[in-house]
């Protein structure tokens, strides 16, 4: 409460009677039309109440007259984007992928598109940016499972590998090892040429040339009708390429002689079914533009 | 020193303090209408004001095909301003910071020299409150006649005088409101698609909005806004000196006051007649012998009024005046009168800010390149390894073309031997240049691969070098080229 009122010398006005370090503050009554600006927010602030949710009721809340909902309006806003995207969206379905890349507007959208789609469905497995890690191919590097191509990325991203889908890449590689179709010094002798393969990427000793020309045979006899002569690799059958500096299990040896011996074998979904053409279109167009596309 | 005294109780210490009152009701001003140099010059301001504020978006600027020929145009939808000659990007609104700051010190220059000359000429709210009692005067007639008939019974006269000074309101809030979305939109369209009813809901709502504020801002509040809304005269007088002008009332001349009886002389009483006229031209229904108030815009109406009396009562003028306070306290005393000194460190600084702030200001906008390179490298992966070996990073370029018509260039590398480009999704393959397409008056992005060989280690620093095929025009920008380090392997 005030204790001090005064009357200040200079105006003539009563002080507020408080006082800061000697700064008394003038008495100065709010105009009237601001006081009934203050009753109009507070009418406004009760009428808010009313019409939108406001009270929270544990669980749930008072619903308000609007049967507003963000979620509704959510919902309402995703609508509308996929009516203004239909357009283009449906330009893509009846494109085909080598036509949509020589139109740039067209392909900046389907890119655009591509994008997006991959972060919500494929970088779980193949990271955010499509660089993969050991055992979900890297899609950004020039080494293809399957094939590169365009055709090859969406006929993969459709159907899958190993998915369970009639027309999905299947691949069964022989455990060598695991099913004794070659003897343990079989298999690092392989193991030793193939590292040979990968470009000087191996750390520790260079193998012995005994042991790799054994190997070379070796790969020749087991291996060379799937994986190429060279270690080239066959995207018609899923045969990685091992002449390569970049592998999708990894680059040491030890890795070449588990995977001889039992290897693995990665599986990846069908999107058909649960993507729209135009989307598992526009998906393809972005990995094959990721920089690896063939 | 307090300037609040502890006053004695007069009467008992309870009796009702009946001043503390928490509401005030508005007391209603009625400005009489003054002739005389200041409203004159007023007057000519606010035409000026006005003029500018709706013909400016009338005014045309050719910038050849295609482009907007509105001179001062605002347009949101496509993310340019254009003023005459100048064409303003989203990447320039440093500048727009830039020019309100600039702004703000040349108000704090003119009020520290000559007072609130803002408030009492330029500021919106007095221009159209002024055009707004101009109205008002025209139709409901001067002071008197105004307090007569709002204090009068209803009448015939009462009602249509009212409902056509607020229908000319309406009528002039909605010219403003409407030349307002014309600064934003081209004049001529926007008008034509106003009264043909295919304007857009924003031109139709803030026209709207704009037609209320002005009428309630300007009909209704006036001074009103002055005093309570604005946060100008709060803190104005942190600009104020002793040498800042201001309207002064010379108390020393004036006092004592008091009605002048014909036969009495002007031998020991002071000029002031009491007439009040001062205080009825008042826009703000102050009175300005009571001195400097934070009520008062520094409209020098009084001047005019009090000028208008001295003339006829044969008195010299000026009673009320431009002055400064060292002035007035050496003519109270009867001192030597200094002169004016509008140098001193307040001003000079203020306008040393000035100065360097419009050279910067006008470097920065003649020297804005019509083309703008911006190299962003991928954040993931830091680096791809190719099966040849080799490695790869990602880039995006943003291209920023001003220039009205699409623009190719070459893009190459600096710094880094055996780099090569390459844009993917193009059937270009690698090349140490690549050209790239960059469409006309707008921003594209194009994403550049940079494969360089295995023997490249660590961070390198590398250069994208883009020219103009056509000018020979070249930016640059230096990003990284990311690569393991020779100790990893
Ligand atoms: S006191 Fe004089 S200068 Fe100040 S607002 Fe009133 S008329 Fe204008
Ligand atoms: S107009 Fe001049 S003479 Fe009349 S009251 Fe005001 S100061 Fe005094």
């Amino acid at each position: 409460m005030p204790t001090k009122i005064e009357k200040d010398a200079l105006t003539g006005k009563e002080t507020t009677g408080h006082d800061w370090d000697g700064i008394r503050e003038l008495n100065t009554p709010v105009p009237r039309w601001w006081l009934y600006v203050w009753l109009a927010t507070i009418a406004w602030g009760i009428a808010l109440f009313i019409l939108y949710p406001a009270i929270p009721l544990g669980r749930t809340a008072t619903a308000g007259l609007l049967g507003y909902t963000s979620h509704g309006a959510l919902d309402k806003s995703l609508r509308a984007l996929q009516a203004e995207r239909a357009p283009f969206f449906d330009k893509i379905e009846a494109t085909s992928l080598e036509d949509i890349q020589k139109d740039p507007d067209l392909l900046s959208v389907a890119l655009i598109a591509g994008k997006s789609a991959f972060a919500n469905n494929c970088s779980p497995c193949h990271g955010p940016s499509g660089s993969g890690r050991p055992g979900f191919p890297n899609l950004e590097d020039d080494v293809w499972l399957w094939g590169g191509t365009l055709d090859q990325i969406k006929q993969t991203i459709t159907y899958g590998v190993r998915s369970g889908n009639p027309d999905a890449h299947v691949s069964d590689m022989p455990h060598f090892g695991a099913d004794n179709l070659l003897p343990p010094d079989d298999i690092q002798a392989v193991a030793d040429y193939v590292s040979t393969l990968y470009g000087g990427q191996q750390k520790g000793t260079a193998p012995a040339p005994a042991s790799v020309e054994a190997g070379a045979k070796i790969f020749g006899d087991n291996c060379a009708p799937c994986h190429g002569d060279k270690g080239q690799g066959n995207p018609d059958v899923g045969a990685p390429r091992l002449a390569s500096a970049t592998h999708l299990y990894g680059n040491d040896r030890a890795t070449i002689v588990h995977q001889v011996t039992l290897p693995r074998q990665g599986v990846m979904p069908a999107w058909t079914g649960r993507l729209d053409d135009a989307t598992i279109k526009s998906l393809a167009l972005y990995v094959h533009s990721l920089g690896g596309g063939q | 020193m307090s300037i609040v005294q502890k006053i004695e109780p007069a009467e008992p210490a309870d009796a009702p303090e009946q001043d503390l009152r928490l509401v005030k009701d508005r007391v209603r001003v009625y400005p009489m209408s003054v002739k005389g140099m200041v409203r004159s010059f007023k007057w000519e301001v606010l035409a000026f004001c006005l003029l500018v504020y709706y013909l400016l978006p009338w005014l045309r600027w050719d910038r050849g095909p295609g482009r907007p020929d509105q001179a001062v145009l605002v347009d949101i939808w496509n993310e340019r301003m254009y003023i005459l000659g100048f064409e303003f990007w989203p990447q320039d609104i440093y500048l727009l910071a830039g020019a309100l700051i600039l702004a703000a010190f040349a108000l704090f220059m003119v009020t520290s020299l000559l007072g609130r000359v803002w408030c009492g000429y330029t500021c919106p709210q007095t221009v159209w409150t002024d055009l707004f009692l101009g109205v008002e005067r025209l139709i409901e007639g001067d002071r008197n006649e105004r307090i007569k008939r709002d204090t009068g019974p209803l009448s015939w006269d009462k009602i249509w005088r009212k409902t056509a000074k607020h229908s000319i309101w309406l009528f002039v809030a909605f010219w403003t409101g409407g030349a307002w979305i014309m600064y934003y939109v081209d004049a001529p369209t926007v008008t034509c698609e106003f009264w043909t009813g295919t304007a857009s809901f924003q031109v139709y709502f803030f026209t709207g909005l704009f037609t209320a504020t002005t009428y309630l801002l300007a009909g209704w509040a006036r001074e009103q806004v002055c005093t309570y809304m604005c946060p100008w005269p709060r803190f104005q007088a942190a600009m104020l000196d002793e040498q800042t002008l201001t309207v002064t009332y010379q108390g020393w001349r004036g006092e004592p006051r008091g009605k002048k009886h014909p036969d009495e002389t002007w031998s020991g009483r002071g000029d002031c007649v009491d007439c009040n006229a001062c205080v009825h031209v008042c826009p703000t229904g102050i009175d300005i012998r009571d001195g400097q108030q934070l009520e008062c815009i520094g409209c020098g109406l009084c001047i005019d009024a009090c000028n208008h009396v001295m003339t006829k009562l044969e008195r010299p003028n000026w009673l009320i005046t431009w002055d400064n306070l060292v002035r007035q306290n050496a003519k109270i005393k009867h001192e030597t009168v200094p002169e004016i000194r509008f140098l001193r460190p307040r001003t000079l600084i203020y306008a040393a800010v000035l100065v360097a702030g419009a050279g910067g200001m006008a470097y920065a906008v003649t020297n804005r390149s019509e083309l703008n390179l911006i190299v962003q490298r991928d954040r993931a992966p830091l680096f791809v390894r190719l099966a040849d070996g080799t490695l790869r990073n990602g880039y995006t370029l943003s291209i920023a073309n001003k220039k009205p018509m699409a623009r190719t260039f070459q893009l190459s590398l600096k710094g880094m031997d055996g780099a090569e480009l390459a844009l993917p999704e193009s059937s270009g393959g690698q090349a140490s240049a690549v050209d790239v397409a960059a469409k006309a008056d707008t921003v594209t992005d194009v994403r550049v691969l940079v494969r360089a060989p295995s023997s490249v280690h660590g961070n390198v620093p590398v250069s994208f070098v883009l020219r103009d095929t056509l000018s020979g025009a070249t930016q640059e920008w230096t990003s990284t080229f990311l690569a393991p380090s020779a100790t990893a392997e």
